[in-house]
């Protein structure tokens, strides 16, 4: 899904003039089309994320429409405070594009592991989340980022995650809406990311009846949305490759409890979430190891 | 000149008005700074406070966000706030005029206040501009003690490497810092050698000189010397009242009425 996004940034900006990457020396045999083709509105800006930010945020408030680039927490952990002050408060139309969420640097190490950033990011005002769970919806991501005036966040996956739509079946790409991926009955599943594949594996081979929807997009959930699944759904699980505290899950249930809260919601719906258990797993392993490390499967409901 | 040296003089008075008003801090870094900027808006940038984001304008990135007063004086003696009144908004419920700098106020590029974050938006500004084909010129005023940040490091690096000699740098070398002299927290001695080892045009001068800064400030801004450019402003925390002058003291308290009365006295002597 990462060489999809960046060859859609790249078709789009043939069009779009505005359009403007800046990488923090990482993306070797990824970036060079844009960089090639696009050499004035290209920028390696070393490896100094937090400079790299501040100069996104100033050729944005000269009218560019920046992307950012690099590895998981470097674009983001390690330039927090230029995300929030340098970008969002000053709505600059910077968005940061993160490579290799959750494990998908597995034997890299914990410096590797893209863990915490959904908190982190999800807690600045105006920051818009994507998190796309195949080359289809990190396709329809491009679009829409390069659309959306201001300041955005998207968490990829690296390679190789199989496609999650058919032909017929196209991702709902807006913000604050889950994309359906298959339907069932009593229990919905909410996942957000890669892992919703490996999630639709383990539904199909234990020939369970639940429903998959995937979560493009992460906070300021739509309120109908919500109310008309937490209905149809009372038992809802969330799944993400990322920290318990303050991620997906968390972001799921403060919104149906805050419906609950203000009874628009009359039942509150029993939510379980799976999400590494706010840890740090320092041994090396793959992926998919490490995701069985910290229990992100539905075995462990 | 005599003209700038008034200008300076009058940031002076405003600041420590605003900042006895508001029981407000850090006035000793809006002394020092002011004659910095008089030399700037009275004869060094091209903007216009009828039309504060025309595309064609110079840019200043005030990074030292905490002496707001002393910036927010500049603007308003250059017009900038017609349609605000500065005394009746300073820092009061509701109003923009925060006591770090605000870009949601005419003439302000950048809201400021966390150390070591302008820089590098002037990096990226001065980029877009080279790379946009305009010709306008970006600076940046800088405090001594924000050179402790390691963003403005990457900046500096960044601005040479990129041949950003639209770029030019002011700072406020003071030698103080929150909590003593900037030798006893974090020296910044030999400056003028690590910008210059960092591929920089350097000059020192006397920053409470009007005609030193402006000469300075004036070569600079036509230069093309495919290297980025720094003034290190030689000045005195507090300066032009005796008694907060090099005094720790004023970068946190504000003056009370009687230091007024005593600031302005000294001042308008100064000034005769």
């Amino acid at each position: 899904m990462r060489n999809t996004f960046i060859n859609t940034l790249c078709e789009l900006a043939e069009v779009n003039k505005d359009i403007f990457l800046v990488c923090g020396d990482l993306g070797y045999s990824v970036l060079e089309p844009f960089a090639n083709r696009f050499p004035d509105r290209f920028l390696n800006a070393g490896i100094a994320e937090q400079n790299m930010t501040a100069v996104a945020a100033g050729l944005a408030l000269e009218g560019y429409n920046v992307f950012t680039y690099s590895i998981g927490n470097f674009p983001t952990l390690r330039c927090l405070e230029q995300i929030r002050y340098d970008v969002a408060y000053h709505q600059a139309n910077v968005k940061i594009i993160a490579v290799a969420a959750g494990y998908a640097y597995g034997p890299l190490g914990v410096s590797h592991h893209t863990t915490e950033d959904i908190a982190a990011l999800r807690a600045i005002p105006g920051m818009i989340i994507g998190s796309p769970a195949d080359p289809t919806e990190a396709q329809m991501m491009a679009h829409f980022m390069s659309n959306h005036q201001g300041p955005g966040y998207v968490r990829l996956n690296k390679v190789g995650e199989p496609v999650l739509y058919g032909n017929e079946h196209q991702p709902v790409i807006k913000p604050g809406r889950f994309s359906p991926i298959r339907t069932g009955s009593k229990t919905l599943v909410l996942s957000t990311g890669s892992i919703t594949h490996s999630i639709l594996k383990e539904l199909e081979s234990q020939n369970r009846n639940w429903a998959l929807w995937s979560a493009p997009f992460i906070g300021n959930y739509d309120r109908n949305m919500l109310l008309e699944l937490c209905q149809m759904y009372p038992d809802i699980v969330t799944v993400e490759e990322h920290q318990s505290n303050g991620g997906f899950g968390s972001s799921v249930v403060e919104a149906i409890n805050d419906l609950y809260a203000t009874r628009q919601l009359s039942t509150m719906p029993r939510v379980r979430r799976i999400a590494i258990p706010n840890k740090f797993i320092g041994t090396s392993g793959s992926q998919e190891y490490l995701r069985m490390q910290a229990g992100l499967s539905l075995a462990t409901l | 000149m005599k003209d700038v040296a008034a200008f300076a003089n009058n940031i002076r008075c405003r600041s420590l008005e605003l900042c006895n008003l508001k029981r407000t801090s850090h006035i000793g870094g809006a002394l020092s700074v002011a004659d910095i900027l008089a030399v700037l808006y009275c004869s060094i940038l091209d903007v216009d406070p009828e039309q504060p984001e025309l595309q064609n304008r110079d840019r200043l990135y005030f990074s030292k966000g905490h002496a707001c007063v002393a910036l927010y004086a500049a603007l308003e003696l250059k017009g900038f706030f017609r349609d605000h009144d500065l005394s009746a908004s300073f820092a009061e419920d509701g109003t923009y005029f925060t006591s770090h700098v605000n870009h949601n106020l005419p003439g302000i590029e950048l809201s400021t206040g966390s150390l070591g974050h302008a820089l590098g938006v002037a990096c990226g500004c001065a980029l877009a501009l080279k790379r946009k084909g305009l010709t306008n010129s970006v600076f940046v005023i800088l405090s001594d003690g924000e050179l402790d940040e390691g963003s403005n490091w990457e900046a500096i690096l960044f601005a040479a490497h990129h041949k950003l000699d639209n770029l030019t740098i002011v700072i406020d070398y003071n030698k103080m810092q929150s909590f003593g002299t900037v030798s006893a927290v974090m020296s910044l001695d030999p400056l003028a050698d690590k910008f210059r080892a960092f591929n920089w045009d350097v000059t020192e001068v006397d920053g409470h000189s009007i005609d030193e800064l402006q000469s300075q400030l004036s070569t600079y801004k036509v230069e093309q010397t495919g290297r980025p450019k720094c003034v290190i402003a030689h000045t005195t925390k507090g300066k032009g009242v005796s008694f907060m002058e090099n005094n720790l003291l004023w970068h946190y308290r504000s003056p009370s009425d009687a230091d007024l009365v005593t600031a302005y006295s000294e001042l308008m002597a100064n000034n005769a």
